[in-house]
């Protein structure tokens, strides 16, 4: 095949592959979450941050990790580029708009996934700004550890403890639940699993993890407002 | 009952459209809400004015021909009912009733509330079929079929077509469509033959049409007037991935 097919062939992808693509990186994101959500527990040990570095140091510098990394930036630039070429075809499948609005019973959290997904979006970027420039050594701190190493358990005390961080992070990754609650399930469908047994079972779960990912995420500001503060 | 219609007028495919206000009185409870319209027609033809141009055809919720999107509703505030058998009991005295087309890119209105279909015979057309010469009547029994799959078959094949999942989509999207009929053929041992060839030649017709993607928002699934399942999606979504793949 030639160059310029290829290239073609998959900007041409259908409309079903682009979606299994999305759902694999996104279910890809959804991991990782966890493992973050993990780390991020630390900071609530009264450790001075001993648990937390420890866990930021090895995300940084192990090999196996820095290879997943690859594909985690590679996961969140796919999962955003074909959600909005997704979109942008869905609104042009309607092009005038119906007087009477829709009324017909939908699982709610699914008709916003481009809004709530855009302001994922800003959240990534406010996050990449304030720790991963940070470790790489794009953005200067004056926390650090032995005058080297950014010292991340006091940077994040130092957000946290800015109450108006703390609020928008809180409402930030609310709204991040509210994209995973039909993510996850959607995920499951889009790859082709749905099942009389297992689907209501999926579905109970995703509710379960995208509060887990809330409530776990938003106890660490809370936490440093009211105990730390 | 004494109702206010707001019905979508458009002369032709290219012409701007516009809601015009109607009054229909004294309007049976019993009375179907085609025949409603039926009255609201006559009632123009008396005053020579161009009546209101919509389809249908059985009025028995078998063919699929009507469409008409109610008050925010394909089909209508009902469930499970196709609009020829929607009744105007569904509805209160004096209600002010919103009758629109099925708004998709890919059924381009021909004239106020009737629309043109023809994407889904392209659809059918690219592969909804089962390409055998036909010889002798077979045994019946001379083929195993599974008990389960044959009731899934059946249940798929119960899809007439209306359109009603692309107007209720908030993507246009006529994956409920395409998968029953993937559905209906995948599932028996007859249709299994090309089935591979069957599903690729569909859903790239079906793209290409301009319909909208699956966003699993399954309102496809609680407009169906025949109760088609999203998982029949999944069905598609896995053959479609099978037939890539091997
Ligand atoms: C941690 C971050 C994120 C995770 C874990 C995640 C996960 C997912 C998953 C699993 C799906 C379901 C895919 C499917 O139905 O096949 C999905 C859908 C979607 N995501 Fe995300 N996502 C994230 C961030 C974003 C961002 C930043 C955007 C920005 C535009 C976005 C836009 C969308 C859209 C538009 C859909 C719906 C696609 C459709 O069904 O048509 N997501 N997401
Ligand atoms: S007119 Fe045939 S289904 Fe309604």
């Amino acid at each position: 095949m030639q160059k310029s097919d290829c290239m073609k062939s998959i900007l041409n992808y259908s409309s079903l592959s682009k979606k299994y693509i999305m759902a694999l990186a996104g279910v890809f994101l959804m991991s990782f979450l966890v493992i973050h959500l993990a780390i991020n527990l630390c900071l609530l040990r009264d450790d001075g941050g001993e648990w937390f570095n420890a866990a930021a140091h090895f995300m940084g510098t192990n090999y196996i990790i820095k290879f997943f990394e690859i594909f985690l930036f590679a996961g969140i630039i796919i999962h955003v580029l074909i959600g909005v070429v997704l979109q942008v075809k869905n609104w042009m499948s309607r092009p005038v708009a119906y007087k009477s609005g829709n009324k017909s019973t939908t699982s709610f959290f699914s008709k916003y996934m481009i809004y709530t997904g855009a302001v994922v979006f800003i959240f990534f970027i406010i996050h990449f700004m304030n720790f991963y420039f940070m470790k790489m050594g794009w953005v200067e701190t004056t926390f650090k550890i032995r005058g080297e190493e950014p010292n991340f358990y006091l940077v994040a005390q130092a957000l946290f403890s800015n109450t108006n961080y703390s609020i928008l992070y809180i409402v930030l990754i609310t709204i991040l639940g509210f994209h995973l609650n039909h993510a996850f399930q959607s995920a499951f469908q889009s790859l082709g699993i749905n099942h009389p047994t297992y689907t209501p079972f999926i579905k109970t779960f995703a509710t379960f993890y995208s509060i887990l990912i809330v409530v776990g995420f938003n106890i660490i500001p809370l936490f440093f407002l009211f105990f730390k503060a | 009952m004494d109702l206010t219609l707001e019905i979508w007028r458009q002369e032709n495919p290219k012409a701007k459209g516009k809601f015009e206000t109607y009054k229909v009185q004294n309007i049976s409870p019993d009375c179907s809400f085609l025949e409603m319209l039926d009255i609201l027609n006559e009632s123009l033809i008396d005053k020579v004015q161009l009546p209101i141009n919509f389809d249908h055809d059985c009025r028995e919720g078998i063919c699929g021909m009507c469409s008409l999107y109610i008050n925010g509703r394909p089909h209508g505030p009902d469930n499970e009912v196709t609009t020829c058998q929607l009744h105007m009991r569904k509805f209160k005295d004096g209600d002010t009733i919103t009758i629109e087309p099925w708004r998709s890119k890919a059924f381009p209105i021909i004239k106020d509330l009737m629309i043109n279909r023809n994407a889904f015979d392209q659809i059918i057309q690219a592969g909804g079929y089962i390409s055998v010469t036909t010889g002798g009547v077979p045994d019946a029994n001379s083929i195993p079929i599974n008990r389960n799959d044959a009731e899934l078959a059946m249940d798929a094949s119960a899809c007439i077509g209306c359109g009603a999942c692309v107007s209720a989509c908030k993507n246009a999207s006529a994956m409920l469509f395409v998968a029953a009929k993937v559905s209906q053929f995948a599932l028996l041992p007859q249709g299994k033959i090309e089935a591979k060839d069957r599903v690729k030649a569909m859903v790239a017709k079906m793209d290409e049409l301009g319909f909208g993607n699956c966003s699993n928002t399954f309102a496809c699934e609680a407009e169906c007037p025949k109760k088609i399942s999203v998982s029949n999606i999944a069905r598609m979504n896995r053959e479609f991935l099978c037939a890539n793949i091997s």
